[in-house]
C-alpha cells in the first residue's frame, strides 16, 4: 500500500477538523487547528520519503549517499514555525475574549458584544 | 450555526473529500519511490558548489533564502500582534512583587543546573546550523526555553529584570534587520537579493556555507529574543496582571 502515508495526511486533517467542528473550548480549538496543521507535515515528509534513504546532512555520510528530499524538508520547517506563530496569535486572541466575555465557548459568543 | 448543524455538514462533506483526497493521493509519485527531481538539484548545489553538508540549511538559507524572510517577518508580526493583544487592559492592575509560591529545592537545583546548559546548546545548534541537523530557529528556541528555567526555579521577577521586554524588542528587531542587511549585501555584491557573496570554504569546517552561518545566526538572535517575548507577554497575563474588579467595569 503505498498510499497508506499519504491517507495518514488525510486522516490527521479530518480528525483536526472534526475537533474544530464539535470544540467547546476556544483552548482545545486552536489545539485542533495544530493537528490540522500538522497534516501538511505529515504530507510533505512522506511526499520527500525515499526508499532505504538517510538524513540529507553530509558532516558523517559520503557524498553520493541515497538521501530523503531535503526541499519538503525545509518547506516543513517553514511550516512549523509559521504554526507556531499563529498558535500565539490565537492563544492570545482566546485570553482577549476570555477577558472580555468571560466564556471560551465559541457557541456562547453568538454576537460580538461590548 | 448550531453544534448539531456544523456536525451534520461536516459528516456531508467528509466523505466527498475523504474520496478526493484518496483519488489525489494515487496520483502521488508512489511512497518512497526514487523520483526526487528538485531533492537531487539541492543536493548536488549544496554539496557542489556551496559546500553547506546541512542540505536543509543550504535550502532554507541559501537556495530559498527570501522565503526564509519571509517566514521570519511573519513571526516578527505576529509577536507584535500578540504583545498588542496581550498588554494590560485600564481595568487591570500589576499585582506588587508576589512571591514564588512553593518551589521544591531539587526544582530550584535543576533549573540552575540544566540553564547553562541549554544555553551551551542552544549557541551549539545554531553555530553547527550548516553542519548538522539544527539552525537559527531550533537554537533560538533551545535557547529561549533554557532561559524560561529560571521561571522553573522560582526566580520570575529577575528573570523580568535581566531581560526587560525593550531590550528584547531591539534585539529581535536587529536580527530580522541583520537577515535583511545580509540580503542586500547580497545584492550590492552579487547582484541578487540574498546572494550568497561570502566564500564557501570547505565542507565540514565551522566557516562553511558562505552566509548560512550569518544568517542563521540572526535568525537564531530573532528566534530566541522573540519566543522570550512571546512566554513573557502570557506569562506577565498568568503572574502579574489582576483584574481589578470584574463586575464593576461591566
Amino acid at each position: 500500500m503505498s498510499v497508506l502515508p499519504y491517507l495518514v495526511a488525510g486522516w490527521l486533517f479530518l480528525v483536526g477538523c472534526h475537533g474544530l467542528v464539535t470544540s467547546r473550548n476556544l483552548v482545545h480549538a486552536v489545539a485542533c487547528l495544530t493537528v490540522t496543521q500538522s497534516a501538511t507535515y505529515v504530507l510533505l515528509l512522506a511526499v520527500g520519503f525515499r526508499a532505504g534513504a538517510t538524513a540529507p546532512v553530509f558532516s558523517d555520510i559520503p557524498v553520493g549517499t541515497r538521501v530523503v528530499d531535503p526541499v519538503v524538508q525545509a518547506l516543513t520547517l517553514t511550516d512549523i514555525v509559521v504554526s507556531a506563530t499563529i498558535t500565539a496569535v490565537l492563544l492570545a486572541l482566546t485570553i482577549q475574549i476570555h477577558k472580555r466575555h468571560g466564556t471560551v465557548n465559541p457557541d456562547e459568543l453568538r454576537a460580538l458584544r461590548d | 450555526m448550531s453544534p448539531r448543524a456544523r456536525l451534520v455538514l461536516f459528516a456531508a462533506v467528509t466523505p466527498v473529500f475523504a474520496v478526493l483526497f484518496f483519488l489525489a493521493a494515487r496520483g502521488l509519485p508512489s511512497f518512497g519511490s526514487d523520483f526526487h527531481p528538485y531533492g537531487d538539484r539541492a543536493v548536488a548545489v549544496a554539496i557542489e558548489q556551496r559546500a553547506t553538508d546541512n542540505v536543509v540549511s543550504s535550502v532554507n538559507f541559501d537556495q530559498r533564502a527570501v522565503d526564509t524572510l519571509g517566514e521570519e517577518f511573519i513571526l516578527f508580526g505576529s509577536v507584535i500582534g500578540t504583545l498588542v493583544l496581550l498588554r494590560p487592559s485600564p481595568e487591570e492592575r500589576q499585582v506588587g512583587q508576589r512571591s514564588a509560591g512553593r518551589v521544591l529545592p531539587t526544582t530550584r537545583l535543576a533549573g540552575y543546573l540544566l540553564l547553562p546548559v541549554s544555553v551551551l546548546v542552544g549557541l551549539y545548534v545554531i553555530a553547527h546550523g550548516q553542519l548538522s541537523p539544527g539552525g537559527g530557529f531550533q537554537g533560538g528556541v533551545v535557547l529561549a526555553t533554557g532561559w524560561h528555567l529560571l521561571y522553573v526555579a522560582g526566580r520570575y521577577l529577575a528573570m523580568r529584570r535581566a531581560a526587560p521586554p525593550t531590550v528584547l524588542e531591539i534585539t529581535e528587531s536587529l536580527g530580522a534587520a541583520a537577515f535583511a542587511a545580509v540580503g542586500l549585501a547580497g545584492l550590492g555584491l552579487g547582484g541578487a537579493f540574498l546572494a550568497n557573496v561570502l566564500p564557501t570554504g570547505s565542507r565540514g569546517e565551522l566557516l562553511s556555507g558562505g552566509t548560512v552561518p550569518l544568517l542563521n545566526a540572526a535568525v537564531g538572535v530573532e528566534v530566541a529574543a522573540a519566543v522570550v517575548l512571546l512566554l513573557a507577554a502570557f506569562l506577565e497575563q498568568a503572574v502579574v496582571l489582576r483584574r481589578v474588579d470584574y463586575q464593576d467595569q461591566r
